[in-house]
């Protein structure tokens, strides 16, 4: 090999204007991390795949949870319910699902065990006796009404007037939730927290451990590139999985029906994902290692997700669970986007809830801004 | 001469630790400056204050006439540091990974794949950099630091956890890239490797800088025995010691371990006369003392790697 000991003097690219620097660099780095997100199968499935598996499960899980469908035994002879033909039967039994039974201590021995929601006998004087077991309240509720009602149309039948009053039933949509319309926000709700804690915090453990922090403090990029292309990566992977999950779970067999403003879901889910990052920066400040962010992160995903209504609506949780979900800013993503995606929500509805998400980022910056390390020695 | 570098006096302490107590060195442009010591001695630190990555407690440095501290955006394009092999950037390719580095530096892509070639990694630039060898991820590290063009390069023990191949390759591009014009600063544990490479070194331990010099002039300066040794067989223990006392040769030392007779002595000459009126020059090796001889009288303790 021939070496000339000439020095040779290039220009350095300082030269060139900065602000093709700058765009450059950001471009680099976003592409970097976002590389390395896609190529991490880890990544990639805890972020995208299971949250999507759970929707799925859940979903269908939950698709025929619509109306209680009570089981009850036919002991004997029961003139109201074997008088029911036809049109009116084929009504019945989608509540109700008789079973034919000479046993009786059978039965009883059944709806002791909750095979059974009822056991009807009738007695020789008329009278129809149903014996419920209070386990379950929404069945014994609904055994004891449908008996009731088929009882009293049949006493109506028999006096041969024309009924006096009648009822006319409308079901209200969107009124009461139902099992898809909380697991589309709550399941993204916690797939984005996941994705986005722990985007910032092992991008900031990893880079500080192998020393990429260091290098990059030598080259000249401002902390401001760093962190605006590890944001907007951060955004693209929570819009990612806001499409793909408002994608599955508008397929019919879902059935989830969006409504109105439903894209107010996508700067909900902006200012969700900064407040995300900002606790993923705190842990990444704070651990030492990938093993401690992970376990730190995990400790703090799952809670919140489901203090934060992720898994289950809060409506029925007591008043001190409900106060301290108010300080997790994933409920307000869920109860946000609930509203806005099949409730009808508006603009209003959700602005008090994307302020708080940025209040909370501001101030969880601080803390990791307190505790920010360039390296671990 | 210009300046590349001059510090002033600089100290660190880490608790009750005195890392840096006082160094002043000053490099020249275009000059290959080793800092030599054992793992400890504080070489590390001084290279990191050197390079503006942290504060020293007092002293003063001064990189190509900027300060380096706080961060100088001015200063930060003209100057390369190459870490340990590991600082990269995880699931990226050899390709991909000097690209991004380039493109801190408002550098394009076309540069950056010379740059991979010039270091002879064209071939792996495909590989992913956590499935590299020690000396494809040493090649890159430095690829990387100086994709830029820097004036003034730094560079942390780049060949440790190498074999001897990967070594020499390494020092080849290393020479070459000093050869172009370049400052190189580089810290080493390795004596041969400073000896081959620097023109001049500073000898630290203990957070102090011991001595500077060439290396040649440093050897020269410690005026130590050399040492002769030939095959054995040649000439038994006893008759060497009363034929060199008969010619006035001076022996400090002297041992027949079966395979070699190897001697020391201040006054080779009359050592060789005698071996050679005895014919018994088979395997001869005259060696002087080295930068290893140099270390341990300065620091009064093997050295220990």
């Amino acid at each position: 090999m021939s070496t000339t000991s000439t020095p040779v003097r290039r220009q350095t690219p300082a030269a060139e204007p900065a602000d093709t620097e700058r765009v450059s660099a950001f471009a680099g780095l976003t592409r970097v991390m976002l590389l390395g997100f896609v190529r991490d199968r880890g990544a990639l499935f805890f972020v995208l795949l299971m949250p999507l598996m759970f929707l799925l499960l859940f979903g269908a899980l939950f698709k025929s949870a619509g109306a209680p469908h009570v089981k009850v035994a036919e002991i004997g002879q029961v003139r109201v319910l074997d008088d029911i033909q036809g049109e009116g039967r084929a009504q019945l039994e989608k509540v109700l699902t008789i079973s034919r039974s000479e046993d009786e201590g059978a039965a009883m021995e059944k709806l002791r065990k909750g095979d059974l929601d009822g056991v009807i006998t009738q007695g020789a004087d008329g009278t129809v006796n149903l014996r419920f077991s209070a386990t379950d309240q929404v069945k014994a509720g609904s055994v004891q009404s449908i008996v009731n009602s088929v009882v009293q149309g049949a006493n109506q039948a028999a006096s041969g007037k024309a009924p006096a009053f009648t009822m006319v039933s409308t079901q209200v949509e969107d009124e009461s939730l139902k099992p898809i319309q909380y697991l589309t926000p709550g399941l993204l709700g916690w797939a984005i927290a996941t994705g986005a804690v722990y985007g910032a915090s092992f991008t900031l453990v990893s880079w500080r451990k192998k020393r990429v922090l260091r290098r990059l403090r030598l080259a000249p990029v401002s902390p401001g590139v760093v962190v605006g292309a590890r944001v907007a990566v951060s955004l693209v992977v929570a819009l990612a999985q806001t499409a793909i999950f408002l994608t599955v779970a508008t397929l019919p067999f879902f059935g989830l029906q969006l409504t109105g403003d439903w894209w107010l879901v996508v700067p909900l889910v902006l200012c969700a994902t900064v407040a995300f990052m900002s606790i993923g920066l705190v842990t990444g400040a704070a651990a030492k290692s990938e093993e401690a962010a992970n376990g730190i992160n995990q400790m703090i995903i799952l809670p919140m997700s489901f203090l934060g209504g992720a898994f289950f609506p809060l409506d029925g949780a007591p008043g001190w669970l409900q106060t301290v979900s108010r300080f997790l800013p994933l409920r307000y993503l869920v109860t946000s986007a609930q509203s806005v995606l099949s409730r009808g929500g508006g603009v209003l509805d959700i602005l008090p809830a994307m302020g708080g998400l940025l209040v909370f980022t501001a101030v969880m910056c601080a803390i990791a801004w307190r505790f920010f390390n360039w390296d671990d020695a | 001469m210009t300046e590349a570098i001059s510090a002033d006096g600089i100290r660190k302490r880490y608790g009750d630790v005195q890392a840096v107590d006082g160094v002043s060195l000053s490099v020249a442009s275009g000059e290959f400056y080793g800092i030599l010591g054992p793992n400890g001695a504080g070489k590390t630190t001084t290279l990191e204050i050197l390079e503006g990555i942290r504060e020293p407690d007092e002293g003063r440095v001064e990189l190509l006439g900027l300060s380096p501290w706080p961060r100088n955006s001015a200063l930060l394009p003209r100057i390369g540091v190459q870490f340990q092999a590991s600082a990269f950037f995880v699931k990226l390719t050899a390709r991909e990974t000097i690209r991004t580095f380039a493109s801190f530096y408002g550098v394009g892509p076309k540069r950056a794949d010379a740059m991979l070639e010039r270091v002879g990694l064209t071939d792996s630039a495909g590989v992913q950099t956590e499935k590299m060898s020690g000396g494809q991820a040493q090649r890159l590290s430095i690829a990387c630091a100086i994709v830029h063009d820097p004036e003034l390069l730094f560079l942390d023990e780049p060949t440790t956890g190498l074999d001897p191949q990967a070594r020499r390759n390494l020092w080849d591009l290393l020479r070459d890239i000093n050869a172009e014009g370049r400052t190189v600063v580089l810290t080493t544990h390795y004596l041969d490797e400073a000896e081959v490479l620097c023109d001049r070194v500073s000898v630290m331990d203990h957070g102090k800088v011991l001595k500077t010099g060439t290396p040649a002039a440093l050897v020269r300066e410690i005026d130590d025995t050399v040492r002769v040794s030939v095959e054995s067989g040649q000439l038994g223990p006893g008759r060497a010691h009363e034929l060199f006392a008969a010619a006035g040769a001076e022996i400090t030392g002297l041992e027949d371990d079966g395979a070699t007779l190897s001697l020391s002595t201040r006054l080779p000459a009359p050592v060789l006369s005698v071996l050679a009126e005895q014919n018994a020059l088979r395997g001869l090796e005259v060696r002087g003392a080295t930068l290893e001889d140099v270390f341990l009288q300065l620091t009064g303790r093997e050295y220990r790697a």
